[in-house]
């Protein structure tokens, strides 16, 4: 039988009524219900210890008694021989004032010889040692905890006692677990009731929330109640991961109008170029002079893309796998040779104050990249003759790193929003550049738990890169246990 | 040189063949996974280029896999649209020797090309490089044109090395950067320009001729020019 024809199994609101399918999937209930069983099965386990150490004594005691009593017995005979222990027996009788012992000693064919019972009890087998046995006392049936046993020469004795104090202990016992079970369920459901109700309140808002959002609402939040208990904890982090949604959708919202703003000049331009080529060159060189612009033109498009993409891709913490620990003072050294040689052609002095030997967990590449792009930024807006400074510190389990420079700064409006994809600052339009450098900064300094500040150098730009020396545990939860060193 | 591009997009397919026969190579060419698999597998190489996405069923990662796993070491260049990090990672896990992106520029994959088979015929280590009248000993660290020793900085006694290396070849400025620093990210600014004419100053400018030549719209080739 082919899937498609196959009859499709009943759906859990086709055979089980509404109300009972709500609450059967209602989480609350479901606590309740555990919580009932729990408590079901706590009350027999502890009704079984008490029955163990009461009832079950008595009934040890019992059989303990009537093994030294059967022994005694058996050595009067071996002292007295039969008159002894009929002597004995009668004795006991005698003594047995509450009339709760039995006592028989009968003869091969089991005719009584003595004792206090009419007959040798028919029902008994003849092998059996212990057993529970039912008699008429007073005119009133009694139950007895009875031992069988042989005396030397063919004769049989049973001796017994009543055992109506245990039964009656296990009629108690019976009676309480009943009501404690009836009570259990009573109290679980009233229980998964109230729990039910408390997991709705408090859920009624997280789920609106949600809700909300669903709905377009980017902006609703969940309250918390601040008496930081779990659920504000739950709300606190669904708002965290709301606030992280709201940022990452601004970017896709900032990055798509910057592609409709930003890109479309570049693009233009190549076209342009092209089209003029195509109608207006005259000599070969003329038109490979334009293909070669056009290309440069899409070249620089095709970077603006990658940076693009490099910045969403380390927002999205894709990167965290190529974590490792990393010397960031060789790494900083090794930096400043590199550009040290494009500062001096350009008559900038570059001065490092770094720290020896300091590290910290993160990606190397990628703090690389973050500080070529300021010392890009710095070289940049540098005038010839100017200072960037590059320094290395550490304190309090952060890592700083400060690039200064002699530019014109960024003035203090404009701060804020220089980390923004696309912003290209007042002063800096004119200079070449797609305005994607701090954002990426600014991305490699979250992907490791910090952060880029600007400030004034006076004159000049501050750019410090704040890292923490430990990953927080939040972003190193993300770190993929088969990294890649 | 025999190579193996292993390409769909017939745009960019043609212009590798066009332009790697240009340079004087002999290129076999597979449109699909099945087929670049077979060449790979049945003929002998110097070097494939092998795009990752392929039709036939067969993609770039499994074709090269499968070439390692029968013991082929033909180097191999990964060019590929798939940009991200990872991506580079599981191409060259898979064993490739080098990734290029798309789009690229020809002159980069070309100098690339010819930069794998250079690095496959190194097994014997070599102690001293020789271009012309310029000999680098690479035990003792030193470095002499026409007899007269010549004192490098570290990084610039790498960075020669690699030229050396690579004499005769166009090195392109990320090559340089990868090979020489180890990063992995563009500048901005002409970083490699000014360390590339700063080792000029020594080693060329005070002989009558130049070795470091600049290649336009690619790199730099270290090479006595033919007169």
């Amino acid at each position: 039988m082919s899937d498609k024809t196959a009859p499709a199994l009943p759906k859990r609101q086709d055979w089980v009524s509404p109300w009972s399918s709500r609450l059967l999937r209602s989480a609350g209930f479901r606590f309740g219900v555990i919580y009932a069983a729990l408590f079901s099965v706590s009350s027999v386990a502890l009704a079984g210890f008490l029955w163990w150490s009461t009832a079950g004594l008595l009934q040890r005691q019992v059989a303990d008694e009537l093994l030294s009593d059967g022994d005694a017995l058996l050595s009067i005979y071996f002292e007295g021989g039969l008159p002894g222990v009929v002597a004995a027996m009668k004795d006991r009788i005698a003594g047995n004032v509450d009339d709760d012992s039995l006592y028989i000693l009968a003869d091969p064919d089991l005719n009584v010889l003595a004792g206090n019972l009419n007959g040798w009890p028919a029902e008994w087998p003849m092998d059996q040692e212990w057993g529970v046995l039912r008699v008429q006392r007073s005119g009133l049936p009694v139950q007895m905890q009875v031992r069988a046993f042989q005396l030397p020469g063919g004769l049989h004795a049973m001796i017994g006692r009543d055992i109506a104090l245990r039964q009656h202990i296990g009629r108690l016992m019976q009676a309480a677990l009943l009501w404690a079970a009836l009570i259990a369920v009573l109290l679980g459901f009233v229980g998964a009731y109230a729990v039910r109700g408390l997991f709705r309140s408090t859920i009624a808002d997280v789920s609106a929330t949600a809700m909300a959002i669903g709905a377009g609402d980017l902006s609703r939040r969940v309250t918390v109640y601040g008496q930081d208990d779990e659920f504000d904890l739950l709300a606190t982090t669904i708002n965290d991961m709301l606030d992280h949604i709201g940022t990452l959708m601004e970017g896709v919202k900032q990055v798509s109008n910057a592609i409709a703003h930003d890109l479309r000049t570049p693009i233009a331009r190549a076209r342009t170029r092209l089209e003029d080529a195509a109608l207006h060159a005259t000599t070969k060189d003329e038109l490979e002079g334009a293909v070669e612009r056009a290309i440069a033109d899409l070249d620089g498009i095709v970077a603006v893309f990658q940076a693009l993409l490099r910045i969403s891709e380390i927002e999205a913490g894709a990167r965290r796998s190529k974590f490792a620990d990393v010397d960031v003072s060789e790494l900083l050294m090794e930096m400043a040779e590199l550009y040290d040689a494009v500062a001096e052609e350009r008559g900038i002095t570059l001065f490092t104050d770094i720290g020896e030997h300091i590290k910290l967990f993160g990606d190397r590449d990628m703090l690389q990249q973050a500080v070529a792009n300021l010392l890009d930024n710095a070289l940049k807006f540098s005038p010839q003759g100017g200072r960037i400074g590059i320094r290395l510190s550490h304190s309090g389990g952060q890592v700083l790193i400060e690039i200064t420079d002699s530019g014109p700064g960024i003035p203090a409006e404009e701060r804020a929003r220089a980390t923004e994809r696309f912003f290209r600052g007042e002063t800096s339009r004119s200079t070449p550049g797609s305005g994607l450098g701090l954002a990426l900064v600014l991305a490699v300094a979250r992907l490791h738990g910090g952060d880029i500040v600007l400030d004034d150098a006076a004159p000049g730009l501050r750019a410090s890169l704040i890292v923490p020396v430990k990953t927080p545990a939040v972003i190193a939860a993300n770190v993929s246990p088969t990294a890649i060193g | 040189m025999r190579i193996l591009v292993v390409e769909d997009d017939k745009d960019v397919a043609n212009f590798v063949v066009k332009g790697l026969r240009e340079a004087g190579h002999v290129v076999e060419h597979a449109d699909n996974g099945r087929d670049g698999l077979f060449l790979g597998a049945t003929e002998n190489f110097d070097a494939i280029v092998l795009d990752r996405m392929l039709p036939g069923g067969v993609d770039g990662l499994r074709i090269l896999e499968t070439l390692r796993a029968q013991n082929n070491h033909t180097p191999a260049l990964f060019l590929s649209a798939m940009a991200q990090v990872d991506d580079r990672v599981k191409g060259l896990k898979a064993g490739g020797d080098d990734y290029m992106t798309k789009p690229f520029a020809f002159a980069e994959l070309l100098a690339r090309v010819e930069a794998l088979t250079r690095r496959g015929k190194s097994d014997v280590p070599v102690t001293k490089l020789v271009v012309a009248d310029l000999e680098m000993d690479l035990l003792s660290r030193s470095v002499k044109r026409a007899g007269q020793k010549i004192d490098l900085q570290p990084r610039e006694f790498r960075l020669l090395e690699f030229l050396m290396r690579h004499s005769g070849q166009v090195v392109t400025r990320t090559m340089l950067l990868e090979g020489v620093w180890d990063y992995h990210f563009d500048p901005q600014t002409n970083v490699i320009d000014v360390h590339v004419s700063r080792l000029r100053q020594k080693v060329d400018k005070p002989f009558p001729q130049p070795l470091i030549h600049t290649v336009r719209n690619a790199g730099y080739m270290l090479h006595l020019e033919e007169p």
